[in-house]
């Protein structure tokens, strides 16, 4: 990876705390690291598990989740739910080879700007150390295995010039093929 | 008019679905007496050149079963993507990779080891032979396919029409495929051809179905006598019903038994692991983090429980640690 690479964090923010905390880290013009990208949920029982992989296979290297602490859920048991599934989607992530560092669950209320940066800065810092994820480039790096095929079937049928086979061929090239033809 | 034309062809699979084509029973007869099978590898015998030599798109349609998990496989679902106007992924290991894709949860090197050497009821005298991908002899050469590293599903290898999920496909969706095709009414391109609804919907023990589900412990099918009408999750049990497409007329819970997920996801799920790991765990009774895995080590393996069917298609498809290539 080139030395340029910098951690990449999704954090889903509760609208009532932890977001809230945010907004006063911000207006208390509180310094913390710029990589994470927050992204407002109205609760933390709000994120769906898909969020969370779906972000870290889009070429994210750690997620953050930030909600009320307990008792305080503005829906009463939402932050629960989450807590709950947080535990389960620790195992199933360490089953499928991500560190269980790169996801962090955090209880963080509207007063508590200065945790909002200790969390994220630490995060940062926990994700820094444990170097880039990189699915996107492992889901390419995984197929190259069907390159080599991929071409000779490609070359199987432009040697035998089918003018049907469309099939993995440009539509330009289909065109190409039709004006030949006609 | 020419019959159309239809092929069967397995990959990566049990053989359970080239079963359901016989489970049709005499509806069979019908099948047979409106097409051609051109391919059915499984009860008649057709050549690769032949499948070759056929103009492209000449067959009709293709149900293809199972993964695709060797260069073999791949080259034929290029072939049959090639020959075919309509490809069909038939089964879950088609739709979503199915049960062959759990070993995306292990090295190719682990999975050979195992198989051709380690398991304890190889028969071979601790020679520890292993395929070779090419054998000369005589000046002949012949070789044998390679095993891929990754396990897929259809339609990550070439574009698929439509999909008949299920493990196998009950019949009723079969023959509901079997004859849109031949009446010519067919969904959009990409339809699964099942309800896009969740299995709950159609499942006898809908009415016992708790408001609110509250997990203390999880119970899996042989630690209790289930009782045959109440709500599984009533009774601890995990079910993927919830999160399961509905078609399949709930022969399990019908038989007593769970769901397992095998006709994958509505078309609003992404992720069905994900989905019904949310559900179930969101419900679990308690609060605390060490009472809260007291109750989740009731699920000891939650890939192969969410993902029974479909760890190729899910958001990360492997574990994401494992080589791309050997060793």
């Amino acid at each position: 990876m080139s030395k340029a690479w910098k951690p990449r964090i999704v954090a889903f923010f509760c609208n009532w705390c932890t977001y809230t905390a945010a907004d006063l880290a911000g207006v208390s013009r509180m310094k913390y690291a710029a990589n994470t990208r927050v992204i407002r949920l109205m609760c933390s029982g709000r994120v769906d598990p898909q969020f969370i992989l779906d972000a870290l296979s889009k070429g994210a290297d750690g997620v953050l989740i930030g909600g009320c602490h307990p008792g305080d859920c503005h829906y009463v048991e939402g932050n629960y739910k989450m807590l709950r599934r947080f535990q389960m989607l620790k195992r199933m992530l360490k089953d499928l080879g991500i560190e269980e560092e790169r996801l962090r669950l955090e209880w963080i209320s509207a007063a508590e700007g200065e945790k909002v940066k200790r969390v994220i800065n630490e995060m940062v810092a926990q994700v820094e150390k444990l170097g880039p994820l990189g699915i996107p480039a492992k889901f390419q790096e995984w197929d190259k295995e069907m390159e080599h095929f991929a071409a000779q079937v490609a070359a199987n049928e432009a040697a035998s010039g089918s003018a049907c086979a469309e099939h993995g061929q440009t539509a330009a090239q289909a065109n190409k093929m039709e004006a030949a033809h006609a | 008019m020419p019959k159309p034309k239809v092929a069967f062809y397995w990959c990566a699979s049990c053989g359970g679905c080239e079963e359901t084509v016989v489970d049709l029973a005499e509806d069979i007869l019908g099948v047979v007496a409106a097409v051609d099978i051109v391919l059915w590898p499984v009860a008649m015998d057709f050549k690769y050149k032949d499948i070759e030599a056929m103009p492209d798109k000449s067959i009709t349609a293709t149900l293809l079963n199972g993964a695709i998990r060797s260069s073999e496989q791949e080259e034929m679902a290029h072939l049959l993507r090639r020959k075919s106007q309509f490809l069909i992924a038939f089964g879950s290991c088609a739709v979503s990779g199915g049960i062959p894709s759990l070993a995306n949860q292990f090295p190719r090197e682990q999975i050979l080891k195992f198989n051709y050497e380690d398991a304890p009821t190889l028969g071979n005298g601790g020679q520890k032979t292993r395929p070779q991908l090419k054998f000369a002899e005589a000046g002949r050469e012949v070789s044998l396919p390679e095993l891929h590293n990754v396990v897929r599903s259809l339609d990550q290898v070439v574009e698929v029409d439509y999909y008949v999920p299920g493990c196998p496909p009950t019949p009723n969706i079969t023959k509901a495929a079997i004859t849109a095709l031949l009446e010519g009414k067919l969904p959009p391109k990409g339809s699964v051809v099942a309800p896009d609804i969740a299995l709950c919907d159609e499942c006898p023990r809908k009415k016992s179905k708790p408001t609110n589900v509250s997990f203390t412990e999880f119970k899996r099918p042989h630690q209790l006598l289930a009782d045959p009408e109440l709500c599984f999750l009533a009774q601890g049990v995990l079910c993927m019903g919830p999160a399961t497409r509905s078609g399949c007329g709930s022969q399990c819970t019908t038989g007593n038994m769970p769901c397992t997920g095998c006709f994958g996801p509505t078309s609003r799920v992404r992720d069905q692991g994900l989905k019904i790991m949310s559900s179930i765990c969101a419900n679990v009774a308690p609060k605390e983090e060490g009472d809260i895995d007291k109750v989740l080590a009731g699920i000891p393996d939650p890939i192969g429980t969410f993902y029974r069917y479909g760890l190729a298609k899910s958001l990360l498809r492997r574990k994401v640690n494992l080589p791309a290539n050997g060793k």
